[in-house]
């Protein structure tokens, strides 16, 4: 259906249609990466501790609850909203997973208890997204107000579920897997996925060299997934329109409406992910673990670049803001530090990446 | 054009607000490859009109028929997808996403990864809105950044590749020049031409009557809801067409302007008590 009665016009233009980078461009965009590189190397220089492999491995380990709410965060930000549900929706999943895994136990293979925990984490954390989508799109009740009576309604239903107490898992297989490695070396030259090797005799577990933890491989597949859906399908692209004029986007024939829905239950499905993971990684679920993620989960896409009105940000964005976060409060450990001066960072670096991001808009 | 088969044809069109009647049985037709301005004050209905056509609203009378089938919608987006477009002032378009994105917004080019995941055709979509931009003459320096950073005659300009990318039978543009500078209006006003040269008719509302001059072929004027006329720019003049806007007491007092200039007693008694 177009246009094909006129003439072509020549098409051996350059289609790639690229102009150099300006010099300007390259520090307005890309600051939050200098920001981020002059981080590692004042904390290298002045930590003592910092720079190193298994220190970077649990920086990711650490960060990956955070970025993966962050990452759905994203998504809804973009969209022009806010979800602010997300940190207690987190703590009903990890509830609703506990419950699961510590009701079967050891009474099943393990694969079978994780599935089982995580099919209940996703299914019941899903809900609160469902309705919070359908209420924003269908009533046109701002976000920010759904979304804050989701957080106390998803807080409460935690604590009804989980009894106002801590769910502990009582079986070992499932800390082991929340916190373990991909591979683990010894130093004879034996080596395992997965697990420790059987045979230990005479090896002290500080020679026990572990790579890649098991959360990280999970954070980055995660991470890959939410790039790829959010620049290169329709639904990405969707999400950018609506976030740019909801109107302009109606009017395209996008059904905003239900874009809306599936853009609060992923932002939903990815802190129940991060539920899930949680109880993986604690053994155990509680209703408001989440809660102190939330903020910084906002923070991370903030420093990322995102606008708060919509339409501006990227998956590897919120990636940097989460490591620029996960980089200052590990940083400061290593430089004794008192750490309740990481809140003070942090919330210095909010307030300067909006800075940067309104003297760019003058720029350009 | 005399004898084909009309693009559009309107056919005794009425439209009621409670006791207000703001279209009052309005015809008009329009062929393939000519600009029609349509003129008329505040208040004339011109707006409710092309609303009608446009689908944004229902008329409680008489007939649209596009290429001479009886058609009825229920919102733009119907009109929309039967070849009416209507390019608002505010432009309806994303301006966070480049001209390419904006061309395609809704209905976006997939392609095949891996055999079964679909992603956007990006290189697809580009070289199609570089070969529509540059079949209406439209130069945009930069395809990739957003609209925002381009000026309003661009946005313009886009807005207008995407309704002829997606093969708009009619174009109805309102006000199109409203919030451009001069050297953007003229390009403005060269595209509308280059659009009725490859036989897409436009239907122009404007206040501006130098813009209608300079490209319409034909103009219908509205007043107090009925079509006060309906002449050729070729043979008329724009005093002509304002007596025809604001009614007989214009004809009358220019008459007397220019029978004795130093007595004029305006008259405009009806014009504002309704």
């Amino acid at each position: 259906m177009k246009v094909s009665d006129v003439a072509t016009p020549d098409t051996n233009q350059d289609v790639s249609g690229k102009t150099p980078l300006r010099p300007l461009d390259i520090v307005s965009r890309g600051w939050s990466w200098l920001f981020l590189i002059i981080l590692i190397i004042f904390f290298s220089i002045t930590g003592q501790g910092f720079l190193n492999l298994f220190n970077f491995q649990t920086i990711g380990a650490d960060m990956s609850l955070v970025l993966i709410m962050a990452l759905g965060e994203t998504f809804v930000i973009l969209s022009g909203g806010i979800d602010l549900s997300v940190g207690f929706v987190m703590g009903l999943a990890s509830v609703a997973a506990a419950l699961v895994m510590s009701s079967l136990g050891s009474s099943a293979p393990l694969f079978v208890v994780v599935l089982a925990g995580l099919g209940a984490g996703l299914g019941v954390g899903l809900i609160p997204g469902l309705i919070n989508g359908l209420i924003i799109s269908r009533l046109r009740v701002p976000p920010f107000i759904v979304t804050l009576g989701m957080y106390g309604i998803a807080r409460g239903a935690g604590f009804i579920l989980s009894g106002g107490q801590p769910v502990s898992i009582q079986t070992n297989s499932i800390g082991q897997l929340g916190n373990g490695y991909l591979l683990y070396l010894l130093p004879d030259g034996r080596y395992s996925f997965f697990r420790l090797p059987s045979n230990l005799d005479g090896v002290r577990p500080s020679q026990i060299v572990q790579l890649l933890p098991l959360p990280l491989i999970f954070l980055v597949v995660v991470t890959l997934i939410c790039a790829w859906l959010l620049s290169q399908t329709r639904f990405g692209r969707h999400t950018y329109a609506v976030g740019g004029s909801e109107e302009a986007s109606r009017r395209a024939g996008i059904p905003v409406v239900r874009h809306t829905i599936l853009i609060y239950m992923l932002s939903a499905l990815l802190a129940s992910l991060a539920g899930v993971l949680y109880t993986l990684r604690f053994s155990n679920g509680a209703a408001d673990v989440g809660d102190p993620l939330l903020l910084t989960s906002i923070a991370a896409v903030i420093i990322g670049g995102a606008s708060l009105f919509g339409g501006e940000g990227t998956i590897l964005g919120t990636v940097i803001g989460a490591l620029i976060i996960s980089i200052i409060q590990n940083g400061l450990i290593f430089l004794s530090i008192n750490p309740f001066w990481q809140f003070i960072a942090v919330g210095a670096v909010i307030i300067l990446a909006v800075l940067v991001d309104q003297a760019k808009k003058k720029l350009v | 054009m005399a004898g084909t088969q009309p693009i559009l044809q309107v056919k005794n069109l009425f439209k009621r607000f409670g006791g207000l009647i703001a279209v009052d049985h309005v015809s008009l037709d329009i062929h393939s490859g000519e600009v029609v301005g349509l003129l008329g004050d505040n208040g004339a209905g011109k707006s409710t009109l092309i609303k009608m056509i446009s689908g944004a609203y229902k008329p409680d009378g008489g007939h649209i028929l596009l290429n001479g089938e009886v058609v009825s919608f229920t919102t733009p987006l119907e009109a929309r997808r039967r070849g009416i477009e209507t390019i608002y002032q505010d432009l309806a378009l994303c301006e966070n996403l480049d001209a390419s994105a904006n061309i395609f917004l809704g209905r976006e080019k997939m392609r095949h990864q891996l055999g079964l995941l679909r992603v956007l055709d990006r290189p697809y979509m580009l070289r199609e809105s570089r070969q529509v931009l540059n079949q209406l003459d439209i130069r945009i320096p930069e395809l990739r950044s957003p609209i925002r950073q381009l000026s309003g005659g661009q946005r313009q300009a886009v807005s207008i590749a995407r309704a002829v990318y997606w093969n708009a039978h009619l174009m109805i543009m309102d006000e199109p020049t409203a919030a451009l500078g001069v050297p953007e209006q003229l390009k403005v006003l060269e595209l509308i031409r280059t659009l009725r040269n490859q036989g897409v008719p436009v239907l122009l509302i404007s206040h501006n009557m130098q813009d209608v001059f300079a490209v319409a072929d034909r103009v219908i004027v509205m007043r107090r809801g009925s079509k006060a006329g309906e002449v050729r720019i070729s043979d008329t003049n724009e005093n002509e067409v304002v007596g025809l806007m604001v009614g007989a007491e214009y004809n009358q007092v220019m008459k007397q302007m220019q029978n004795a200039p130093e007595e004029i007693h305006i008259t405009t008694h009806d014009e504002n008590d309704k």
